[in-house]
């Protein structure tokens, strides 16, 4: 039988550049490059390329570069070259197509439809340079109201505990066995240095990052793999996932492969076993279990955390957030189907989920409409690709964002999408050793940090332009965006006008 | 008391409530708008179907004893920063105007035709028991084109009604308000409260002092402003103060957290149908303060809460103290340049924002104390006030009438939050305090 | 049902020897010394637990009195701390248990040990369901039978083994997604057991219902090494429950069935790039 499966990339090697080092053959775990004896240039076995763009940024000489596989289909927009690639694959195998990263097709990315407002004239703009612009936010839940002793300056009933963000950017689950150590420590490092939170993902508090523990967000998944009294009281706040954009409505699964001697002492679980994460929690099958889950939580953690309830953005997400917020859930988290993950099975990721831009706009809106939105924070997640994303989701409604794919990208990630395979030449996605080495967390942090201090100061740019110099004030001023190019059912749902109004 | 020479059947067009809509034509609109500029006024929209960012003047004048004064200083006080607003709308609240009523709702309605009055009429008749009815007094004036038909009533909520309604008296008058400005075209309740009045109209602000016969009324407090709306011809319900119940507000400047703030009080039941500043400030007292037992001054530095910055160099306590107000509270920051007096049946107060992007000046003599954009709107009136100083950014400014701090002393104890204590608990001047504000 | 309120409680091996040297003391049950009781009626789970918790602070033992459902009795509980609940705890009991002892006399509600770290659980009656969830380690008596998913995602790890003994029949779905551990049925299992089995085994008195198993696990004959692990178990619910009962079922052991996962790495084959 001929194997049908065509490379999706070419290696491409200038002969005059290449000085047959063999750096390549060294780097690439996928054994792209092969070396040739006597010196002369390796050879590249162009189907086992990723293009994660590791030999072509370590080439000495810039001899490397990628392209497409320069293959055509039938010229049909139907039956294109992938789909028949995916059908070849599956009638070998029989298995279910695999995936990495979130969702790459060309559905509407609201967020390039969304333009920012500035002051002229009527208010002044606000140099951030030279005057305060606060970025600090704080998660967690709320009364409507206080009841203070306003001669004593004092509260009469306590504050629901809060976790203090001095940037409104935080990064997104990621376990232990699905990204190395390496990458968990560099964010946690950075998180610490920016004074925000990293999260842990649903494979338990490793024991080198109890240090950072204060910066943490540690998840309880339906595996509850790593979950004990210990572990719920060591972070800043507990998040319940429920969903993942990338993949909503299944669970997890990593390989047994995977499961390295430190992984399974961080998740509590067998080595070399799979562990499986149930789509849904188990305890789980209606809201009011939801509060149940939520409030042994807060029993576990004597009330002294924030919970916060994580979905994929679904259809419904709107009237599944309000319940959440009535089943006790603190922080909001939603997730978009462009958010990132290490595998999900690919017509899930393609094909399952909304836009966050949407399923933001209409949860704060929802929540708004219920009396309940001052009660809860809302965090959304799922292609935040820079600081103006950053403000368009705060103006949307949100209080803060968590970023995944962008701080990887610091990291290294150069979105190949073969995370699931567990060869990332970055160290990223990967338990193998020589591997994992590649990416110094102390470097790393140091770029997660250059990035968001970066994204923070953009931020206190156009805060500023706006007139406006805390993000309290920008956050639900859907004022401040205009789209374009939008239908008016689009512009309904965003809650805003359309540019020229 | 003389009635204005006006035809109601004259005055058609445009509904003043919402939907009254881009697409209608406005009778007091093509007023304004004629005299200012050539466009066809079919393409305009006036407040409540678009923002319309607007510069200002405002002042105030107030005598803590609580012996009432005419109107003629506040009208020479607004007069004199003339350039400070540009003919499209001004307006003055007035607190103890009407002692002989003092315990009735005074509703000041404005109408655009005689079947909204008729329609506003029979809902009063429903709602409430009134009192007393008459147009307001009003003496024409040149520059002043086809007003409204001004009326007033003292009224008092429907007593079985009210009792059927599971809501305080002053939730009950103030539903009935917001319903009758929404869904009464050419009808609009100018204020509300009880022992006072807003007049205002559109027009330059001594023009409207002079329309509505200002040196008639005699008040403790006055509140002034005048306006400078950037494009859209000035309605005569959309010009300032706002009011509801006894809160008035007249403001000064643009707040560019206007939509975080609209959408915060729309949570709570408000409905920001003028989609201006001063209506969303009014909402945000009323809901900190009416319904949330806090103190206006209270509300006020929440809305101009200090720095983080500020919080922490605070000591722990203080810190925990305004951490949870900013965190509870974080919607209410009201952010970009205002100056903003807000009147009520305690006295008045003053706050600027916490850049201090706005002016606003303060000066004292004897038991009166003036404020106005300029300090010298305050001299025009006042040539000898003392201690005149600039409200400092963030920091509330609060007069209280004598007898109102005198109560909240005698208490003793501040049991209620409401009467909780304000910074000045003599009726003065605030106190300055290290570490507040930005 | 009726409970025989001075029955010993007896947690553990410990416990046990303690519980019989002091056979037949009335008042004071042994191994179990309630330095106090707390009366919970109507009071709301996070004032009861409030409360529990206060009594447990200043003793180790305290005896719940009128429990009417309240959640999470026993929430990490730590070593060393003991409840015995008179009434019905509500769901969750023993969540996130970390060495307590809990015992029921009466019926529990769904997810007895959710979660759970250490320790042990005994009830003198029936459970809901998923018992056992997401166990890792400690043990679940369970007198009569349980609800469905039971076991569910139970994992073991290192030297904690959790075990769930359920004395009479369990519901369907038992044991999905099981990565580890022991569970024991002495009663009829249901439809769909095991799926997913990918650790651990299941015991079974009674043959699974025809057509319950999938080819992810293997049935068999319990051999000398099960029995090893199982007898000291069935000896175990004897001691606990066979006054109550008036049968024993240590001795049946050696006919019990064995269902273990076919490969701990069930989807191994499963998904293609």
């Amino acid at each position: 039988m001929i194997d049908f499966a065509l490379p999706r990339y070419q290696v491409r090697r200038d002969a005059e550049e290449c000085v047959g080092c063999g750096i390549c053959v060294r780097e690439c775990a996928n054994g792209v490059h092969v070396a040739r004896s006597g010196g002369t240039a390796p050879k590249a076995d162009h189907q086992k390329c990723v293009n994660c763009l590791r030999c072509v940024l370590t080439c000495p000489t810039r001899a490397l570069t990628i392209t497409r596989w320069p293959q055509v289909d039938g010229g049909s927009a139907v039956w294109t070259l992938e789909y028949l690639q995916d059908i070849a694959t599956q009638a070998t195998s029989g298995g279910v197509l695999l995936s990495s990263m979130g969702n790459p097709l060309p559905y509407p990315v609201y967020w390039d439809h969304l333009l920012l407002n500035a002051s002229q004239v009527t208010n002044p703009s606000i140099d951030p340079l030279r005057e305060p612009m606060e970025t600090r936010v704080f998660l967690g839940g709320r009364p409507v109201a206080l009841e203070i002793d306003e001669r004593a300056r004092t509260l009469r009933s306590p504050l629901p505990p809060q976790v203090k963000l001095d940037v409104p950017i935080m990064f997104s689950a990621m376990s232990f066995g699905s990204v190395s150590l390496n990458t968990q420590r560099a964010l946690a490092m950075a998180a610490c240095e920016l004074g925000t939170l990293f999260n842990v993902g649903e494979g338990g508090l490793h024991r080198d990052l109890e240090r950072y523990a204060d910066h943490a967000v540690v998840q309880v998944a339906s595996g509850r793999f790593g979950v004990d009294p210990r572990y719920l009281n060591a972070g800043a706040m507990v998040e319940i996932k429920i969903g993942q954009g990338a993949k909503p409505g299944i669970g997890g699964h990593l390989p047994g492969e995977k499961i390295t001697a430190e992984v399974s002492r961080t998740r509590m679980i067998p080595e070399g076993a799979d562990a499986i994460s149930p789509a849904p929690h188990h305890d789980i099958y209606s809201i009011e279990d939801l509060r149940q889950l939520v409030f042994s939580l807060k029993e576990a953690t004597r009330y002294e955390k924030p919970v916060a309830v994580k979905i994929a953005a679904v259809h419904n997400a709107a009237a599944i957030a309000s319940g959440m917020a009535r089943a006790g859930a603190e922080v909001i988290v939603v997730d978009g189907f462009r958010g990132g993950t290490g595998a999900a099975p690919k017509r899930i990721r393609d094909n399952v989920g909304v836009p966050v831009e949407l399923a933001l706009a209409a949860i704060d809106q929802r929540l708004r409409d219920e009396g309940i939105r001052s009660t809860v924070s809302v965090v959304a997640s799922g292609s935040i690709r820079s600081s103006a994303d950053v403000v368009r989701a705060i103006a949307l409604g949100a209080d803060a964002v968590s970023c995944g794919s962008a701080p990887l990208i610091a990291l290294g990630c150069h979105q190949c999408g073969d995370c699931a395979r567990g060869r990332c030449n970055w160290g990223i996605a990967t338990q193998r050793p020589e591997l994992i080495e590649r990416l110094d967390p102390d470097e790393g942090a140091e770029r997660v940090v250059n990035l968001v201090r970066a994204w923070t100061h953009e931020i206190q740019e156009m805060m500023g332009g706006m007139g406006i110099n805390a993000v309290d004030s920008l956050r639900g001023n859907r004022l401040m965006l205009r789209g374009v190019g939008l239908t008016d059912r689009e512009l309904d749902i965003l809650g805003v006008k359309h540019a020229g109004e | 008391m003389q009635e204005v020479s006006f035809d109601a059947t004259r005055v058609g067009g445009a509904p003043f409530g919402r939907g009254c809509g881009a697409r209608q034509r406005s009778a007091l609109g093509r007023a304004g708008c004629d005299r200012l500029c050539g466009a066809p006024i079919e393409a305009r929209l006036r407040e409540g179907a678009v923002r319309i960012p607007s510069g200002c003047a405002i002042a105030a004048i107030m005598d803590r004893s609580g012996a009432r004064h005419d109107g003629s200083d506040i009208v020479k006080a607004i007069e004199l920063m003339h350039d400070r607003s540009n003919g499209l709308g001004g307006g003055f609240a007035a607190y103890g105007i009407y002692p002989a009523y003092q315990e009735l709702y005074a509703f000041h309605v404005m109408y655009e035709s005689r079947d909204a009055r008729a329609e506003v009429e029979a809902y009063l008749d429903t709602y409430f028991m009134c009192e007393k009815q008459e147009r307001i007094p009003t003496e024409p004036v040149a520059s002043i084109k086809n007003p409204p038909d001004l009326w007033r009533y003292f009224v008092a909520p429907h007593t079985m009604r009210l009792n059927m309604s599971g809501v305080d008296e002053a939730e009950y008058v103030m539903r009935h308000v917001v319903r009758i400005n929404k869904n009464v075209d050419g009808a609009f309740v100018a204020s509300s409260g009880k022992d006072m009045g807003a007049f205002k109209g559109v027009g330059y602000p001594e023009d409207i002092g002079a329309f509505y016969r200002l040196d008639e009324y005699r008040a403790w407090a006055w509140t002034a402003h005048g306006r400078f709306p950037t494009n859209t011809p000035g309605w005569w319900g959309g010009a300032h103060p706002f009011t509801l119940l006894n809160w008035s507000v007249v403001h000064n400047g643009e707040v560019s957290s206007y939509d975080a703030n609209r959408r915060y009080v729309e949570q709570f039941g408000y409905s920001c149908e003028l989609q201006t500043d001063t209506e969303v400030i009014t909402y945000l007292f009323d809901l900190l303060c009416r319904r949330g037992g806090l103190s206006p001054e209270m509300a006020a530095h929440i809305m101009t809460a200090p720095s983080w910055d500020a919080i922490d160099r605070m000591p722990a306590e203080d810190a925990a103290f305004e951490t949870a107000l900013r965190t509870v509270y974080a919607s209410a920051l009201v952010n970009g340049p205002f100056s903003v007096i807000l009147g009520s049946e305690e006295g008045i107060l003053a706050i600027n924002d916490r850049l201090k992007l706005r002016a606003l000046m303060a000066g004292e003599k004897g038991s009166m104390v003036y404020l106005a954009s300029e300090q010298a709107a305050i001299e025009a009136v006042c040539p000898d006030a003392e201690n005149i100083r600039p409200i400092e950014g963030g920091e509330p400014f609060v007069v209280q009438l004598d007898e109102v701090a005198r109560r909240q002393d005698d208490h003793g104890v501040w049991s209620s939050p409401r009467h909780a204590p304000l910074a000045h608990e003599t009726g003065v001047l605030p106190r300055r305090e290290e570490g507040r504000g930005l | 049902m009726q409970v025989n309120d001075s029955r010993a409680l007896v947690g553990t091996a410990s416990a046990a020897s303690a519980a019989n040297k002091q056979e037949g003391a009335q008042s004071c049950p042994s191994g179990f010394a309630p330095a106090e009781r707390v009366t919970l009626g109507a009071l709301h789970f996070k004032e009861a637990n409030e409360q529990v918790r206060q009594a447990l602070d200043r003793v180790d033992d305290v005896a719940l009195e009128d429990v009417r459902a309240q959640r999470y009795l026993g929430c990490a509980l730590p070593a060393g701390k003991r409840l015995r609940i008179h009434g019905t705890p509500g769901n969750d009991l023993a969540c996130f248990m970390d060495g307590g002892t809990v015992e029921v006399l009466g019926n529990a509600q769904d997810q007895v040990g959710n979660t759970m770290n250490a320790g042990e659980v005994i009830v003198h009656g029936r459970c809901g369901d998923a018992a056992g969830y997401a166990m890792r380690g400690g043990r679940v008596f369970i007198r009569d039978g349980c609800g469905w998913r039971a076991g569910i995602h139970m994992k073991a790890y290192d030297a904690r083994q959790p075990v769930v003994v359920v004395g009479k029949d369990a519901g369907s779905f038992l044991g999905e997604y099981m990565a580890g551990g022991v569970f024991v049925v002495l009663g009829e299992t249901g439809d769909y057991l095991a799926r997913g089995m990918h650790g651990g085994v299941i015991y079974l008195k009674n043959p699974p219902r025809a057509g319950a198993l999938s080819d992810e696990v293997v049935l068999s004959r319990v051999d000398d090494a099960d029995l090893a692990v199982l007898a000291p178990l069935l000896a175990e619910y004897d001691r606990l429950f066979a006054s109550e009962l008036g049968y024993r079922v240590s001795a049946e052991a050696p006919e019990f069935f064995r269902v273990t996962p076919a490969s701990s790495r069930p989807y191994a084959s499963m998904y293609v790039r």
